[in-house]
């Protein structure tokens, strides 16, 4: 089986046991994907699979066969940094910069899904285009814990981002 | 006179004929000490430079882009890694071990049990010597003897984590139970005493409060209880160690590098010198971030077993092993005069500790410093019960303090019928109310105004419960929060200035911890402005315990010690200078205080055109690089003044008048805290305690199982923390009036923020429903 990791074909795990967050920490030692609880509560473990924002710590390595997966480290390009990276440092969206990674993958899934017109549990017109006020993008990040206390700057660095700028 | 006048009028005294045009560029050397006579630091006359600027901050490029290295993010070859097996009972020992299926088990390397541990010497217990930092001073792993619920009891290495896991999961342990205590009711019954903190009781006593409170025309008397809580870093607390030769090196998450490299030291029997700590990146500390028994197990196992070892523990390890703030159970009573002014302030009750523990939550510390009032009584005592030690949790004392005092204020004022911020101008005590010491920089009453004005005070409801909005009711609260300025001994610096062709570039190393308070750009700034160079040309390191001295992140005091250490630094740096610069030098002749730096060099205060760049003096005194280190003066302002930091909370809550729950709208915080350094790393401080606040008031609460001292929700899932839909729109604001007394007019911001937030709240909760609630946190069952 073959995984893909930020365009590169990367090895699988012998054990199938590995989470695809302790695969990407241990094995391919890319640590840019956090552990902060390892049971899907905190956010700070989320990759982007095929475009899609996903805990890596309730996933198992071996499922993502032929996927490609893009953690924190691939987003920046030769041009320098993605500009939702440029935006968390001018909005200071972190403290500790712990959780960041996966509240920056975290937010680009986010406003993909919100292209797409999946609706959240704020959205009043279940069936027209999102639009990613302030409280979309609010409940859309919830499950993405920050403890510093970093929240206003990173909903600032989204919405500076992903609704008013560039989209993703 | 301001205090920029001050420092003006006190600059101008040193050097006569000053050019005024000169002074703006030119920055003189900074006072080693702040004490009555004394000048301030010339960097608060200092208004077109770096400092006041929005700085982002150095070290974001890694945090953005996966490559900053946390604890558990280092490898040593062979590395192996570590799972712990936990007790299941509160107090007893351990009757026997069965670890042959676990021995068995593939990838397995150690089983390790106090059967087999290296015998070690006890931690250093917080307060037996400077350097301690141990919460408690038990036996790690050394005798089977039972102290909590969830202590470590066994840990097993093996080749990979999901090995030791596995591994951990077939280890079987049964104990010998002996009675614990487990309940508060049960401490109490067997007796409180007098709660101690750094060394000093917890008791406060000016006049006879309670005869005053009796007499007293208006009085409130009521009991207030907030519950134990956890820090919940973001990043678990984990180490990857290894034994080099007699060495140990230790990448740890530390808030506190230089003494957990020390302590290490000590269990282990080695000289401080063979202990390497390391700790660049700590992923949210909050007070947590110290030395427990993961690190000791760690080190000992990979001792045992020869390898390396990746010690990470899981999160609910994580409320196994480290401890949180304890409970409290606080009575507030309050004897006023009809105006509001205060006959007796009343503030005692209970906390707990288990009878290893260093500390009971020292609840009354706010209330030291907010309030004149005739007589006071402040007293903590403390019950003892068999838990996990309790320790620091951002703003100890002050953070759950200020809700049973800011709580009662706000019942006060709406018994007189006198508006909140009115009662506390009108109580403003002119000096210390306990020590009796003058206020160094107070300015709280502005912060009051200023307050009100912008969040629109004017505007709150008058009677409780009387504005709705739909199925919401809406209201306004507001609390005040202090936090002493601290100053620990300790620190030092070193700056290393290195010529690079025809530039120069600094170096200051500080054994300080970063854990995304901003403290790395921040020094960077005062080094930047003290030195006159460009940012871009100073390095900063730290977060390493090989850097000279000890400085802890806790206390709100980094900056502080920081800022001395490299103000006595700076000012040796510029002697040794002036020597290097000798007769052939422009500055031929001048001692190191009629100097000033400016762009890349030195210049005479009294002459700004003789002048001579750090590039210039040592190329001619053919020297590529030149160091000094020196540690900052002794913290003698705050046995001049009373110092503190302050806050004005102000909350707006929308409560739900069908299911109870509370959003909080919107929140303002007018902070008076010195002269702010950095305001874009110094408003994420604020925001970040006023939301670690809101989480103490409407959510957070760490659940004792009652029957057998079992932590019940160690988990994020369970432990509920803010999530980004419960954070409002956080407007803060701050008088950036410097304390002539402090290092950069600065005083700490880490702590100010949490604290009174869980009183706005509350306060807000009762002028929007008319109910009341005293018991911490607000949830929604409450309301209804």
């Amino acid at each position: 089986m073959s995984l893909f990791v930020n365009g590169a074909q990367v090895p699988a795990p012998t054990d199938p046991r590995v989470s695809l967050l302790d695969h990407l920490r241990e094995g391919l030692h890319l640590t840019g994907t956090k552990k902060g609880c390892n049971q899907g509560a905190c956010g700070a473990c989320t990759v982007l699979v095929d475009g899609e924002r996903i805990l890596s710590c309730l996933a198992l390595a071996v499922q993502f066969d032929g996927r490609q997966i893009t953690t924190i480290e691939g987003l920046a390009s030769e041009e320098g940094l993605h500009p939702l990276q440029a935006a968390f440092i001018e909005h200071d969206g972190f403290q500790c910069g712990y959780c960041t990674p996966g509240q920056i993958c975290s937010a680009i899934g986010m406003a993909a899904e919100a292209q797409r017109g999946v609706p959240s549990h704020v959205t009043d017109d279940l069936g027209g285009t999102i639009t990613l006020t302030r409280e979309e993008i609010q409940e859309r990040m919830s499950g993405n814990l920050c403890r510093c206390g970093a929240h206003n700057g990173i909903v600032e660095a989204i919405q500076a981002v992903l609704v008013e700028g560039v989209p993703a | 006179m301001s205090v920029f006048d001050a420092a003006k009028q006190a600059a101008q005294g040193l050097v006569q004929g000053v050019v005024q045009g000169a002074m703006e560029k030119l920055v003189p050397l900074a006072p080693d000490s702040w004490i009555p006579g004394g000048v301030p630091d010339p960097l608060i006359a200092r208004k077109h430079g770096l400092i006041g600027k929005p700085v982002s901050r150095l070290d974001g490029v890694h945090k953005v882009s996966g490559t900053a290295a946390f604890a558990a993010e280092y490898r040593f070859d062979g590395m192996v890694y570590a799972a712990l097996v936990y007790s299941t009972i509160p107090k007893g020992r351990i009757a026997a071990i069965d670890s042959a299926q676990a021995e068995a088990a593939p990838g397995v390397v150690l089983v390790m049990t106090h059967h087999n541990a290296p015998r070690l010497n006890p931690m250093p217990m917080f307060g037996s010597s400077p350097s301690a930092v141990g919460a408690t001073d038990l036996p790690i792993m050394q005798d089977g003897v039972i102290h909590w619920n969830g202590q470590p009891v066994v840990c097993v290495l093996a080749e990979t984590q999901e090995q030791a896991d596995h591994a951990a999961s077939l280890v079987h342990v049964t104990f010998d139970e002996t009675p614990a205590v487990t309940s508060l009711a049960e401490a109490q019954a067997n007796g409180v005493e007098q709660g101690q903190f750094m060394g000093a009781p917890l008791l406060d006593e000016v006049g006879d409060a309670e005869a005053a409170f009796a007499a007293a025309p208006h009085r409130v008397d009521q009991t207030y209880r907030t519950p134990r809580h956890n820090h919940n870093p973001i990043e678990p607390h984990a180490a990857t160690l290894a034994w080099i030769g007699d060495r140990l090196v230790i990448h740890d998450a530390s808030q506190m590098v230089t003494q957990q490299a020390q302590n290490m030291a000590q269990i282990f029997g080695l000289d401080p010198e063979q202990v390497h700590l390391t700790s660049p990146y700590v992923g949210g500390g909050f007070g947590s971030k110290g030395l427990w028994n993961h690190q000791v197990i760690g080190a000992a196992a990979a001792k045992l077993a020869g390898r390396p070892v990746r010690i990470a523990l899981s999160r609910e390890g994580v409320y196994r092993v480290v401890g949180g703030r304890a409970i409290t159970q606080q009575r507030v009573a309050i004897g006023a005069k009809a105006d509001g002014t205060f006959d007796a302030l009343i503030h005692t009750g209970l906390s707990t500790m288990p009878p290893h523990g260093t500390m009971p939550e020292p609840f009354i510390l706010g209330s030291q410093a907010m309030y004149g009032a005739d007589t006071m009584l402040l007293k903590v005592e403390v019950g003892r019960m068999d838990t996990l030690a309790n320790t620091f949790m951002r703003a100890p004392g002050e953070a759950v303090g200020t809700f049973a005092l800011e709580s009662a204020i706000d019942e006060l004022a709406d018994s007189l019928g006198i508006d909140p911020v009115e009662l506390r101008i009108r109580n403003e005590p002119e000096k210390d109310p306990i020590k009796g010491t003058p206020f160094s920089s107070r300015h709280i009453v502005e912060a009051w105004r200023t307050g009100a004005d912008r969040f629109g005070w004017a505007d709150r409801p008058e009677t409780p419960g009387s504005r709705r909005d739909g199925e919401w009711h809406v209201g306004m609260g507001c609390a005040m929060g202090t936090y002493p300025y601290y100053r620990m001994p300790g620190a030092e610096a070193r700056i290393t200035l290195t010529r690079e062709g025809d530039t120069v570039r600094a170096k200051v190393e500080i054994a300080a911890a970063e854990m995304g308070m901003g403290t790395a750009t921040t020094t960077a700034i005062v080094a930047a402005e003290r030195l006159g160079l460009p940012l871009e040309q100073v390095d900063i390191a730290y977060g390493d315990s090989a850097i000279p001295g000890a400085i802890m992140a806790g206390g709100s005091q980094q900056t502080a010690a920081i800022g001395a250490a490299v103000i006595a630094a700076h000012n040796a740096l510029v002697e040794e200078l002036l020597k290097l610069a000798g007769n052939d030098s422009p500055l031929s002749g001048a001692s190191a205080d009629e100097v000033g730096s400016e762009a890349g060099g030195l210049a005479r205060l009294d002459n700004p055109d003789a002048k001579e760049t750090y590039v210039s003096i040592l190329a001619r005194a053919q020297r590529g690089d030149l160091s000094v280190t020196k540690a900052g003066s002794a913290p003698l302002e705050t046995m001049h003044w009373s110092m503190h930091s302050y806050s004005a909370l102000f909350c707006e809550v929308r409560v739900n008048a069908v299911t109870g729950e509370v959003r909080v709208s919107r929140f303002l915080g007018s902070f008076d805290c010195g002269r702010i350094l950095n305001p874009k790393t110094a408003l994420s401080q604020f925001r970040g305690g006023i939301i670690m606040g809101l989480g103490m008031a409407l959510m957070e609460e760490t659940q004792l199982d009652e029957r057998n001292g079992r932590i019940a929700n160690a988990s994020m899932a369970e432990y509920h923390l803010p999530v980004h839909l419960d954070v409002p729109e956080i407007d803060v604001i701050w008088t950036d009036i410097p304390d002539p007394h402090a290092p950069m007019g600065a005083h700490g911001i880490g702590e100010i923020g949490i604290t009174g937030v869980a009183a706005a709240v509350a306060n807000a909760i009762y002028n929007a429903t008319g109910k009341r609630i005293r018991d911490l946190p607000i949830t929604l069952d409450k309301l209804l």
